[in-house]
């Protein structure tokens, strides 16, 4: 039963980045592929109705963490306290950001949002990457589950680390990138004109550093947690997930090439789906591993809840959950279709 | 440890009471949005087209800020309350991924296409999406209130290992018997706020002049829908929540109603400051016997006082949730006086031309928010010692390793942050009003 809550995490985890990374992709490179307050619009109209339901996978993925992690939450979120503060700030000015921007017209309000915007998304990709970097690595957990994690210490990853060492450092630059990468097809999909061209041309010349960001992330991550190496001998099944993500990125630049833009943004969410599936592979049965004791590391089993309110809420989460998918498809049906420059709202 | 509690305890009333000025308003607002969306379906006309749009729009922006205040408060259970969420984590996870998974997704992805499908959806299918904004913000509530009356009245949960709680009935939790009443209650009070407002701006228009015709719609909407729901909110939902109290958290009526001593035929105090050395009220105005007939329905009824209770169970700060109670039915009961009359005079045909009346009626605009946030905290420190009621002490659910320092600096950034916005809520909403309901609105956002 916390195997298949592992799995519906892993999935919400997954489904929030594929959504949500788009918005923040967008944020990332909003200034750089739209000129003048026209395309401005036209950009924000891509993501305008949609990211609210999309931001709203990350408040479920903290609502299944308590059900069915409880211990993890506690410990993770108190441990990560300074950068987690920050998080909601900036998710908050990017709210703010998205919803006001246009509410008033004129040139320096549009301005300073836009800013606002791209500030918040840039540095919210990284400090998501960095989260990642740090559920790789491991913390230094207390007998009791509990840490308390400083920002930076000396960017060595040791048992005395920070939050931001060498490694979760390179992880923020990579999720940035990869967020870039696809916002840039996202935006190279739903819209027209100047707009589709530069995103397009931007998700080309991103792409060879994407790719070796990965190449070096992945080098990385087999020095720092030994766990990914080990399962990967275990099962070698596994591997089918970084070989998922290895297509994906060459779909991506096949695509480019070919000029299919729509079916490069497919590419990379596969990209995207095979690199998270891949650690989460390498990490089970770990949750949060710890820096230095392997054994007090909190895993699926020891942080679940009980098995009788697992499978309760296995029995409304999997039939709500389709319910979402169904509507949100809908929405985005509703709004589907290439967005111009002139378009109304 | 300490002060970090003193400072845990404050940044999660100052970011829960600053988040739920704008739930209770998008909550009533959402009930008559739909109701005005429902009169344009049915007469088709423009006019109530324009009505539910523009409401629609200051809805907007209540429910952007209510969702950018309402993230960090569901960080806080783990930031700052973890001993509290490792202990009951496994009870209340239930609830709020229900919240998520039931409410969030479908009010955020509705409101998506309320606000940009208005011309690619049919007009039924726009009434359908207004419907299900309602019913999802709705829906939010009565999750978020499952979750809060378990920690007033926990039920439906057992000790599993290692001391956390764990879920024992899920149908348990949700048949809470503190629930329906505190819901309603809840629910009515953020109808009155919706409907305040709504009287307010079109006893605004009607003053300036402007817009009179939807002036007059928002008043007779706000005020039939204000004065049902003032009287709904004393009885008999804030009877029977009053009854609820006195039965399950007796030593928390007692301090709410500033009682010191065990009485027989307890008066009701109207107007008084509780003494906690002297432990009486100084100078009270009291209605004789009515507590007692009140809370029991007999006149002669002994009503506990705090002396029947151990002090350190005491509701650790008895003034302010004193104070915060009578404020609280001292506004509740000026406002079903303010919409009677205001409704005598709509039936009279006068309400229109009263200026004093209409004045009346912007001025009260701010007092349902200090009304609903008064009786928030009389449902939370009267919960205390406790954050799970019984069960867990306030003490040991904040993080052990979270120094007070760390959250006397994000209580600041809070406050900050949460000054910025408010600022932008007010200069955006009035932009809003001034603009008016003007059959071209500005590009939603």
């Amino acid at each position: 039963m916390a195997l298949i809550w592992f799995c519906l995490l892993a999935l919400l985890i997954t489904g929030y980045v594929l959504l949500d990374g788009y918005d923040l992709g967008t944020g990332v490179l909003h200034l750089l592929v739209a000129r003048g307050d026209a395309e401005r619009r036209q950009v924000m109209r891509t993501i305008g109705a949609v990211w609210h339901g999309n931001e709203v996978w990350l408040l479920s993925t903290g609502g299944v963490l308590v059900l069915a992690f409880p211990a993890l939450y506690a410990s993770s979120f108190s441990g990560f306290y300074l950068p987690l503060m920050m998080v909601l700030w900036l998710l908050i000015m990017r709210g703010i950001a998205l919803h006001f921007r246009n509410d008033v017209r004129s040139a320096l309000w549009g301005q300073f949002w836009d800013v606002a915007f791209a500030a918040a998304s840039v540095l919210l990709a990284i400090f998501f990457g960095v989260a990642l970097g740090n559920v790789i690595r491991g913390v230094p957990l207390d007998a009791a589950g509990d840490f308390f994690l400083p920002l930076w210490v000396d960017f060595r990853v040791s048992p005395n680390a920070g939050v931001l060492d060498w490694y979760t450092t390179m992880v923020g630059v990579l999720s940035l990138l990869t967020l870039a990468e696809h916002g840039a097809l996202w935006l190279a999909y739903r819209t027209d004109g100047a707009v589709r061209g530069r995103s397009a041309r931007i998700a080309r010349r991103l792409w060879p550093a994407l790719v070796v960001m990965v190449g070096a992330v992945t080098w990385s991550t087999f020095r720092v947690q030994p766990q990914v190496g080990m399962n990967l001998a275990a099962w070698p099944w596994g591997y089918a997930f970084p070989v998922l993500a290895i297509a994906g990125l060459l779909g991506v630049i096949a695509s480019l090439r070919g000029g299919r833009d729509d079916r490069a943004f497919a590419w990379c969410a596969l990209y995207i789906v095979g690199m998270l599936a891949s650690a989460v592979f390498g990490l089970y049965p770990y949750l949060l591993p710890a820096i230095g004791d392997p054994s007090i590391g909190l895993t699926i089993y020891n942080a679940a809840s009980a098995p009788h309110g697992l499978a309760v809420a296995l029995s409304w989460f999997v039939p709500g959950m389709l319910l979402v998918i169904a509507y949100t498809v809908f929405a985005h049906r509703t709004m589907a279709g290439r967005i111009g420059v002139d378009e109304g709202p | 440890m300490d002060s970090a509690l003193t400072w845990d305890r404050l940044q999660f009333a100052f970011t829960a009471t600053f988040h739920y000025l704008f739930p209770q308003l998008t909550m009533g607002l959402a009930l008559l949005v739909f109701v005005l969306m429902t009169m344009a379906l049915r007469s088709g006309s423009a006019h109530h087209r324009h009505a539910a749009a523009f409401w629609t729009r200051i809805f907007a922006i209540s429910f952007a800020m209510g969702v950018v205040t309402g993230i960090p408060l569901e960080f806080q259970f783990g930031t700052n309350w973890s001993g509290f969420s490792r202990y009951s984590g496994g009870v209340i996870g239930q609830t709020l991924a229900m919240e998520g998974v039931f409410a969030f997704f479908l009010e955020s992805t509705f409101l998506g296409l309320l606000l940009y499908g208005a011309k690619k959806l049919s007009p039924r299918l726009l009434w359908f999406s207004a419907l299900m904004v309602f019913a999802g913000s709705w829906m939010s509530a009565f999750f978020i209130l499952a979750t809060n009356a378990w920690m007033q009245l926990p039920v439906g949960q057992t000790a599993g290992a290692g001391g956390a709680l764990q879920l024992e009935s899920l149908g348990a939790l949700l048949t809470n018997a503190w629930l329906p009443w505190q819901f309603l209650h809840n629910m009515s009070g953020a109808v009155i706020t919706g409907s305040f407002v709504m009287a307010g701006v079109g006893a605004f228009y009607l003053l300036l002049g402007k817009h009179e015709e939807h002036g007059r719609t928002y008043l007779r909407l706000g005020v039939i829908a204000g004065a049902i729901a003032a009287c709904f909110q004393i009885f008999p939902s804030g009877d029977e929540q009053g009854r609820d109290v006195a039965h399950y958290q007796p030593v928390t009526l007692a301090a709410m109603e500033g009682l010191f001593e065990t009485r027989e035929g307890a008066p009701i105090v109207i107007v008084g400051q509780p003494d906690m050395e002297a432990r009486r009220l100084d100078n009270p105005i009291e209605i004789p016997r009515m507590l007692s007939f009140l809370t029991f329905r007999h006149w002669a009824a002994q009503v506990q006082g705090l002396d029947a209770f151990p002090r350190e169970d005491w509701p650790d700060n008895v003034p302010l949730l004193y104070y915060a109670y009578h404020i609280m039915v001292g506004l509740g009961t000026i406002f079903v006086a303010a919409m009677l009359l205001s409704v005598w005079h709509l039936w009279r045909g006068t309400l229109f031309r009263s200026r004093g009346m209409l004045w009346l009626l912007v001025l009260l605009v701010p007092f349902p928010f200090i009304a609903n946030t008064a009786g928030w905290l009389t449902a939370e420190l009267g919960r205390q010692p406790w954050v799970v009621y019984g069960l867990q002490r306030t003490a040991q659910g904040s993080s052990p390793h979270v120094a007070s320092g760390n959250v006397l600096f994000s209580l600041i950034g809070f406050a900050g942050t949460y000054t910025v916005l408010a600022i932008l809520f007010l200069y955006l909403a009035y932009r809003e009003l001034d603009h008016g309901p003007a059959p071209a609105p500005p590009e939603a956002g």
